[in-house]
Formats: C-alpha cells, structure tokens, sequence
C-alpha cells in the first residue's frame, strides 16, 4: 500500500500480539450473508503512472481562452507567496482545533479572518466560515427565520439563481415559506430589484416577513437600492440580508454601512483559484445582535492560565455537537484552510492592493463595455454596475459557441442558468477584472464582430479537444 | 442542603410563590452540573407560559438546558443582571441567580411540585 | 511553570504599519470609479493591516508552528480519521487544468474534469455497493441533509406524508439529530444495547407509520460493527422507512462491506476522512452521497451524464424535475474532489483492501496495548473496528483526574490526544483511531505514554492536571472567552492583553 508503514513483520507481529493468524479474523464480527462482494476496481498506480493520468486529464480541460466569464466565481491575481503558505503541512494537514493549546495557529488564523472580513463587510460577527456563497446565504435566511420567528423570506429574483435554488432546497426542508421579489422590467432601473414589489410583498400581514436577500451586486452585475430595501425591511420588522462579494467591497459602501443585519456572500474570489467550483468560502457575517442565532463555528480571544493571549472557540453551545437536534444549524466543519486562503491573500495585497483590484476590475469593465458596444452587442441594463454586465446579441448560445472557436469564453449565456426570464433570453453575462488585459478585450471585440458579421466560423467545426484519456475505472 | 421555603421540580428549577407571584430559577445543584454558566436565554416579560413548556435555555461552555416552567403564567418580570453576569446562576443560585417572576395562572399547581425532602432526595440518588 | 515553543504571534493589525505593502496589483487610472454613483461607493477603506511580504509570511509561517498537524506528529483524533494525505494529490489539485476551471465553463471545455468526476462516482458506487452517487454536497453533514432531503422526497413522492420521524441511536454524531431537525423531521433517540451495539428491540418498538428513516453509523461511533445490521434493515423497510448509513467510519470496511449491498438505501462518505482529502485545519471536506434504486430520481441537480459519444455533460437546469434540487452552487467540492481521484487511483482494489485491514490491525493491536496494561478502562472488549474507546473513569475515581487531563498531558509528549468526551454515552471517554498509516513504532510510543501518564495520575498528579507544560500555551480560560466574547480585533483592546513579544 502506498502510504502504509508496515512490513510484514510488523502485521505477523500485531497480529500475534492479538494472538491470531489472519486478519480476517479482525472481520469476524461482519455476519457472513453481510460481507462485502469483492471490489472490482483497476489495480493501483504507481506515483508516476498517476501522474501522468491526471496531467493528461487536466490537460483536456481548456483554460488557456480569453475568458470574461464571472456569474459567481472570479479569476483574480495571486500572489504566489498565498500557496505557498498553504502548502505549509502545520495548516493543512491539521484538523478542528480541538485541542487550542497545541492548535494556536488555526485558531489565530480564524480570528483574524474574522476580524478581516468584519472590516470589509461592516458587521461585528463573522462566522469561521461556511461551505459557499450559496450555503451561506440559505444559513442567513434561516437566521432571520430563527431571529424574528416569522416564517417567510423574501429574496430578490436577480440574486444569484443557483443560490435561489440553494434556498429552494434549504426552505423546502425546514418548511418554511420563501417569495421572491420581481425585477424592475423597463426604464433606468431595469434588471433592479422592483422595490414597489417588495413594499407589497412586505404588506402582506397575513404572512410577516422575516428576512429580506438582495445581492449587490446582484446577479447581472448591476448596484441595487440596498438603503431604501434595508429601511423597507426594516419598517416591516423584518431582518435585512445583504449577498455581497467581498473585493468589490474595497470600493463599495459595505453592508453595515446600510443598515444589513447579515451579510453573506462568496469568498473565492479573495484568490481563491476557480477550480470548478469549490472548494469556496462562504462568508456570513451578522451584527453584535444576532451573534445566538448565527450557526457554525466562532473563535474567539482569551487567556491562557498565565493570562498570556490566546484564542479559542467559542459559543460552542449553539453548535451540533451539543446542541443536537436544537442546534442552529447541522454544520460541523467550516472551510478553515479556504478562510486562511483568503486572509493570506488580504494581507499580501493590503487594503490599497485589495482597492486597486476592485477599481482595476472596474476600469477593465469599462474599457470592455465600450469595445463590446462598439462591436454591436449593447448592454441590456442601464443601471450603474461595478465590473460585471450583461451584453445583448443575437442568438446568445450560438454566439457564445462560436466565440469559443476564437479561443474566447465570452461569459455566460444567461438564459442557461436563469431559463425564466425572458427580459436576458438574449444575454451573455461577462465580466473583467484586474487580470483582464487589453489584448483579451480586443480578441473579445473583434471575435464577436466576425461572428455577428456571420463569419462562417460554424463551419469550422466544434472546439479543438486534446487527446482523449480513456474512461472508466471499474472492472 | 437546599432551602426549605421553595418547591422544586425534577428539572432542578426552583420556585418561590408570594401572593400570586412566582419567582423561578435553578437549584444549586444544577448549577453545579451545568459548570460555569456563561449565557441565559430568557423570555420577553408579558410572555405566557405553559407549566412544564421551556421559558428559556442557560449554557455553559460545554453544555447548554432548557428551562421548564414550574407553574402556568405570565412573565412579569427579569433578571437583567444575568445578561451582564451570567455567572450569578452559579453564585447565588437560590437569591441574585433568579431568572424570571410569572404571574401565576394557578396557584394549585405549586402544591404539585416537589417539597424541599423529596427534592433533596431526588438529587441523592442522582 | 510556564509554557515553551514556537513564538507567540501579534495580530495582523498589530504588525500593521501605514505605507507598507504595494507592488503585486498595477495601479487602476484615477478615474476607474468614477461612474460608480457616490452613494454607493465607499466613504472610509476598510481599515485592514498594511504588511510587506516579509513580515506576512513570517508571520503565517510562525503561526503555522503553533499547530499539530499529521505532518509534524500522531493525530489518533477518533472519528475523525486523520491519515496521510498523499503530497502527490496537492501537485494534482494545483494543476492549471484543474484549478483554473471555470465551474460554470461550457462542457465542451470541461471535459477532464468531467470524465474524473463520472469515474470518481464509477469508483464510489463499486465501494458503497450503492447504485448512484451525487459528487456536490460540500461536508459529510451536507452530505446528510442531501440524503435526508431524499428520504422526504421519496415518501412525500408517493404521497405518504405521515412520516415525520428519524431514529437515530443516542451515540450518534450530533450532525444526525441537526440533521433531522434542517430536514423537517423529528428525532427519536434509541439507546444502546448493552453490548455497545444496535437495541434491536427499542428499534422495533418505535419504528411505526411515523418513521421516515433510521441513520446509523456503521461501524458505530463505539468502533464496533453493528451485525445486527441486517435485521434492523429489514425491519426499517417492513414499515416502510428507509436507512440512511452514516459513512464516516468507512475507513474500516472498505472491500469488507458494502452498505448498498446490505440493503441502506443512501449513504454519505467523508472524503476528508477516508479517501485522504486533507483536513484543512477544520475543511473543507466533501461530502459525496450514494443512494440505492428507490432515491436515484431525487439526487440533487446536477449529475455529471456521460454521453453516448463517450463525451461527458452536466444535466441541464429542469431536466430531472423529481430532484431535490442543489445544495450548493456550482458542481461540487471538485478540487477536494480530484485530490479523493488521484488517492482512489494510487490504491486501486487491492490498496483499498489493505487501507482497511492495515487500519482495523493497528486499532486492535493498539488496544490490545492498553488494556493489556489494566490502566484503563475498555468499555467494549472483544474485536473493535478503526477505533475504540478506553475511558479514564476508574482513573477519575481514584485520583480525580479526568480524560480532559489525560488528553492535555499527551500534548506534552508531542502526541495530539483522541476525541474525548464522545461518544456522550461512555463515561470519560476516549476515542483512540490510529489509522493505517502510523507505524508501529508510533503505535507503541503512544501506548507507552498513554500507560504511564495514568501511573503519572497517582504519582505525581499535578502533573497531569497543570498539563500541557511544553505547548505553546497552557489551557485556556473558556468561561471568559464565551461570557464576553471578543470575536474580532478591535483597534484598542483595553483590558485584552498585551501583544506577544
């Protein structure tokens, strides 16, 4: 076995300490009619043997397109000093800080994440973390539920849809009723949250309101009214629950700052590397009010014995492991060495670096937006975004196919993930930040102008792949 | 030993009737069990009350109880102290460590509740 | 006495020194923001730590030290399955191919990560005996609320809406009964049998109409396999109830039992503790669920379809509508997810086998060690799977000194101490699981610590209970850390102590 220590002589001689012959006889407790069928898997790898297997399969994944998708995950710089503290074996090898006094570092680590992301988001308590943006945000509607003991949220349409989605889950479970707020469908505010509609929905007394969850920026990259929801919410006693994303808050006015009860959000793009989805941060944060009702793990600072400084977590009571079947949540774990990732990353680039990549992103967009324009595809909204928007073509998903055969992932075609709204049926979602570069902008523009002009790319056939890796893993 | 003006119940929570008002907290003893108190959770005044329903939750750092009213009433009154000072549940359990005051529904319902000796023994015998 | 090691750390915000930093980011023009409206931008920066690179490494690097971590020492956290994480699955995770894929990149672009993820799932069906496995959930307990959620579906499916009860044995993980309580259920906790394992009878006498399933943990959080398995199965599905397995001591029946095989009809599998993924410190684990022919219409969206060109694809948004739906955004933990591939193809069927054998060998030899000793107590005799529990209570009523002590004083020898005080149902407990990937050489040293720390309890006991004395710092104040909780770096301090030197 690959990783095990033991030579023959030392399992004769564990097993003649227990006074047997066989291992088997160690799974003499399995009744017979249980035992397992034998395992029909290929045989094992070497180190090198594996090696080249996942080279190869990494190697059928595209990542060298021009790439200007974003819709929730987001490329950004990272310095090369943030990996290699993670590849650091005293982070990533340990476990939960059971035992704090020989776990200081995880335990320091959490609580300046936490104090981190207390200042970008303007909120006093931060969770150690939870699986991802999406998860984060089902644990603050189920936050509000639990704060105001009302039964009903409300979460705009333009939050993101798969987080939507999350919360459809979440909510089906726990019983509890969940509306979502219609969009503002024509004039400067188009693609906003309609907030005449969630005054209504707001005055529903039959039905109270707990939480209200508008992102910002929401889904299409626009910037929401968030004051004029947070008053709204909370003239109708309800919580109000900001869905952020934390670079663009170096820039923008943080939810504390508008009066949001919670904050949640997505951490990956504090550098965490895309990787097809995960692992992520999830971020939640909450005011000194709400700190009972937030679920998941909390660290805070103490002393030790000899009053010395030390950390420790904390509030523990809420927590599955003894509050069982009352706990807030059924979360045991956080995304510890994902937190570690992205206060790494935030001390690297500090708050002026943290600024520069928000406003660069933004320059970027802006400098995309016009060339995009310039090449026939406008914007569908009109209201003011940071540095993500949705561009109108013809036929999104042919468009998007053929860009690909430029070697340019041109965003999202939103109508793939959001089939329901026909106001985007003919959107791609795109996105610049600071790793965009004018060169990428260009291939963008003048791919799109070939491809609206009708450049016959099509048939030319489908995207050029590398050499299959054959499938299959069981015999 | 425990006070011999009060009426208990198997859950270790005290109670004290003077006229038609109940004042509620936990015993000495289970103060003792839960460790060093650290958090009371405890209901809005005005708030009614079921006898035997949970009025509120106390946590240690290693163990959290619900609380169960000992009498049917209205919350009348709290302990704000406890908000600040947690750790008077565990010092004065039976006088600054009281929780809440409920106006009580039924004041029959108290002679239901266990007299100081079987209290005590319930407690002996673990 | 004081404590020795590593140096202390201030925080970030202490080191922290205006004009610091600068140089990883171009600078944007000066006008980049300017078509943000004023209302929404920000009016004060975020006052964050401004560091040069020096000092942010040092610093992370000194922190590092104060752990113990699998790299530096013996980790015999039980339950938690702390074993080698393979430096070759880190190289793998990193690869551009892998880690700078979009998640939500069109197939075609996709297509490495894709076909790894249909044969992880390929791999995690033929070792769980299940029919089909849901690669998103992002934990083991998300994992729970995945399958738990299908439960619900499956019942409420064929319009029996009665069901409103999970039974979960009292030693159960207390993400079980969290579980029950997210997904809309009830929990009804059944006691053990005297023999540590499964009360069949209590089992019997509540299952009902009522029941929507049963989770158990097999081999159960006691380390013991549960061989009543089969009957209680049995017994779940005569009500109409299903059984969920919880995975996490999967470690120890790899290729000797297939819960799918033995009738569970959904199973979570913990790839951070079986299949090498590292811990993190506290995650991020996966938490892939596999479920039986009843659950296969309600996996949650989407799966990963392998097409009839033997091209690989994502289900489409809506096209399974009985699914209940996602837990999470995006298709999953994938670079925990690669990191589960590449180990599962290191050790291939033979290895797998021998994860198991090799661990269940070190579990029983290490108890064989202990309770040859007569030191402590062994609740449960007899063979025990990955782990066991030993219990200082003899030890507590001797000399006063409790597990708590005994796990501190390990700390002393350079070992982390076992999961204490769980399972909540063995009196000062201990939870001992070595692993397949400790030698015996390290095996015998923690016995031998072990045994002559409870000498130590009646020979010099202030030892033990002022332990840990070589840790970076001595035990905490708990009471005062949850009583006025300080959860974030204030500027001023007042009374919080001064910064470590």
């Amino acid at each position: 076995m690959a990783y095990g220590p033991h030579t023959p002589a030392d399992r004769e001689r564990m097993l003649a300490t227990l006074g047997m012959a066989s291992v088997d006889e160690l799974f003499a407790d399995i009744p017979a009619e249980l035992r397992s069928s034998p395992l029909r898997l290929d045989p094992p790898e070497a180190e090198q043997q594996l090696m080249a297997r996942m080279g190869a399969l990494a190697a059928r994944n595209r990542v060298d397109l021009a790439s200007f998708l974003g819709a929730g995950s987001y490329r950004h710089f990272s310095p090369p000093l943030v990996d290699q503290i993670l590849l650091r074996g005293e982070w990533y090898t340990a476990y939960t800080p059971y035992q704090p006094e020989v776990s200081q570092g995880t335990l320091q680590s959490i609580y300046e994440y936490e104090s981190l992301i207390a200042e970008l988001v303007g909120l006093d308590v931060v969770s150690a973390s939870h699986y991802d943006g999406a998860a984060a945000t089902a644990e603050a509607a189920l936050m509000t539920c639990r704060a105001t003991q009302r039964r009903r949220v409300l979460v705009s349409r333009a939050v993101h849809p798969q987080y939507r989605e999350v919360l459809r889950t979440y909510f089906a479970g726990a019983g509890l009723r969940l509306d979502e707020i219609p969009l503002v469908g024509e004039g400067p505010d188009v693609g906003m949250t309609d907030l005449e509609a969630l005054e209504r929905l707001l005055g529903d007394s039959n039905a109270p309101v707990a939480g209200v969850l508008i992102g910002q920026p929401n889904f299409y990259g626009l910037l929401e009214p968030m004051a004029d929801a947070a008053r709204l919410a909370h003239a109708a006693g309800a919580l109000f629950v900001a869905v952020v994303e934390p670079v663009s808050l170096a820039v923008l006015a943080p939810p504390g700052a508008y009066g949001a009860d919670i904050a949640a959000g997505e951490g990956q793009s504090l550098g965490i590397p895309p990787q097809y989805g995960g692992p992520y941060l999830g971020i939640l944060a909450c005011t000194d009010a709400l700190v009972r009702q937030i679920p998941g793990r909390l660290v805070g600072m103490t002393t030790d014995l000899d009053g010395r400084r030390a950390y420790v977590m904390t509030l523990q009571a809420r927590e599955q492991h003894i509050r069982r079947e009352k706990a807030a949540s059924n979360i045991c774990t956080n995304q510890a060495l994902l937190a570690l990732a992205a206060s790494v990353w935030i001390a690297a680039l500090g708050p002026h670096g943290l600024r520069d990549v928000a406003a660069l992103g933004a320059a970027r967009a802006t400098e995309l937006e016009a060339a995009l324009a310039a090449a026939g595809a406008p914007r569908v909204h009109r209201g003011p975004y940071l540095n993500e928007f949705a561009i109108r073509v013809p036929e999104a998903r042919a468009v998007h196919q053929r860009l690909l055969d430029h070697g340019v992932l041109g965003g999202l075609v939103v109508v793939d993930v959001v089939p329901d709204d026909p106001s985007v049926a003919d959107g791609l979602l795109v996105c610049a930040t600071e790793v965009t570069t004018s060169a990428e902008i260009a291939a963008f523009a003048a791919a799109l102008s070939n491809v609206l002009a009708g450049d016959g790319v099509l048939a030319k056939g489908r995207v050029p792949r590398n050499e299959p890796v054959p499938a299959g893993a069981t015999r | 030993m425990v006070p011999t003006d009060l009426r208990y119940t198997k859950d270790h929570e005290w109670v004290r009737l003077e006229g038609d008002t109940a004042t509620i907290g936990v015993t000495e003893f289970a103060a003792h069990e839960l460790g060093d108190v650290v958090f009371v959770d405890l209901p809005e005044p005005g708030r009614s009350l079921e006898q035997f329903g949970t009025f509120g939750v106390v946590e240690s750092v290693k163990a959290v109880s619900d609380l169960f009213a000992p009498v049917s009433g209205e919350v009348t009154d709290v302990n704000g102290a406890l908000t600040s000072q947690p750790e008077l549940v565990n010092s004065d359990p039976f006088g600054a460590g009281w929780m809440i005051r409920v106006r009580v529904s039924n004041a029959a319902q108290v002679d239901g509740l266990l007299e100081p000796e079987a209290y005590e023994r319930l407690i002996a015998e673990g | 006495m004081s404590a020795s090691g590593p140096r202390l750390q201030p925080t970030l915000f202490e080191l922290s020194k205006p004009g610091r930093g600068g140089g990883k980011v171009p600078h944007p023009p000066s006008d980049a923001l300017d078509r943000i409206p004023v209302d929404q931008r920000r009016e004060a920066p975020p006052a964050l730590p401004e560091l040069n690179e020096p000092e942010v490494v040092r610093h992370y690097v000194n922190l590092s030290q104060l752990n113990h971590a699998v790299d530096t020492g013996f980790y015999p956290l039980g339950s938690c399955t702390m074993k080698w994480n393979p430096k070759v699955n880190e190289w793998a995770a990193r690869l551009p191919g892998f880690a700078a894929l979009h998640p939500l990149s069109p197939d075609a672009v996709a297509q490495g990560t894709l076909q790894l993820l249909w044969e992880l799932e390929q791999i995690l069906v033929e070792i769980s005996g299940m029919q089909a496995v849901t690669l998103q959930p992002a934990a083991g307990a998300q994992g729970e609320l995945t399958g738990i959620l299908m439960i619900r579906a499956y019942h409420a499916s064929r319009g029996d809406t009665g069901r409103t009860e999970v039974l979960v044995p009292d030693s159960a993980h207390g993400t079980n009964p969290a579980t029950a309580t997210m997904a809309g259920l009830r929990t009804v906790s059944i006691n053990a049998a005297l023999d540590g394992g499964l009360d069949l009878a209590a089992f019997k006498a509540a299952l009902g109409p009522q029941t929507a399933a049963v989770m158990i943990t097999n081999p159960s959080t006691m380390g013991l396999f549960e061989s009543r398995i089969g009957e209680l199965i049995g017994a779940v599905h005569a009500v109409g109830a299903l059984a969920y397995m919880d995975g996490a001591n999967l470690n120890a029946i790899l290729g000797r039992f297939k819960p799918g095989e033995a009738g569970f009809d959904v199973m979570h599998i913990n790839t951070h503790k079986t299949f090498s993924t590292p811990h993190g410190g506290g995650g991020p684990g996966a938490g892939p669920v596999g479920v039986g022919e009843k659950l296969l219409p309600f996996l949650p969206a989407p799966r990963v379809l392998r097409n009839d060109d033997g091209t690989f694809r994502l289900e489409r948004p809506g096209e399974r509508p009985t699914s209940i739906g996602r837990l999470r955004a995006f298709v999953g933990s994938t670079g925990v997810l690669v990191r589960a591939y590449a180990y599962l193809r290191t050790h291939g069927a033979s290895g797998l086998a021998e994860i198991t054998d090799d661990a269940v060998l070190a579990a029983n030899y290490l108890k064989q060690r202990i309770s040859g000793s007569g030191v402590y107590d062994i609740p449960f005799h007899g063979i025990c799977k990955h782990e066991f529990i030993a219990s200082a209570a003899s030890i507590k009523k001797r000399t006063g000194i409790r597990t708590l002590d005994i796990a501190k004083r390990l700390l002393d020898h350079g070992f982390h101490a076992p999961t204490v005080y769980f399972p909540l149902t063995v009196d000062e407990a201990m939870l001992i699981e070595p692993t397949e990937t400790e030698s015996i050489e390290t095996l015998d040293a923690f016995a031998d610590t072990l045994i002559a720390i409870a000498h130590e309890a009646d020979t010099d006991p202030d030892a033990v209970t002022s332990a840990p004395h070589t840790a970076p710092v001595r035990r905490l104040d708990e009471v005062r850390a949850a009583r006025n909780p300080n959860l974030r770096w204030r500027p001023v301090p007042a009374e919080w102590t001064p910064c470590p030197e």
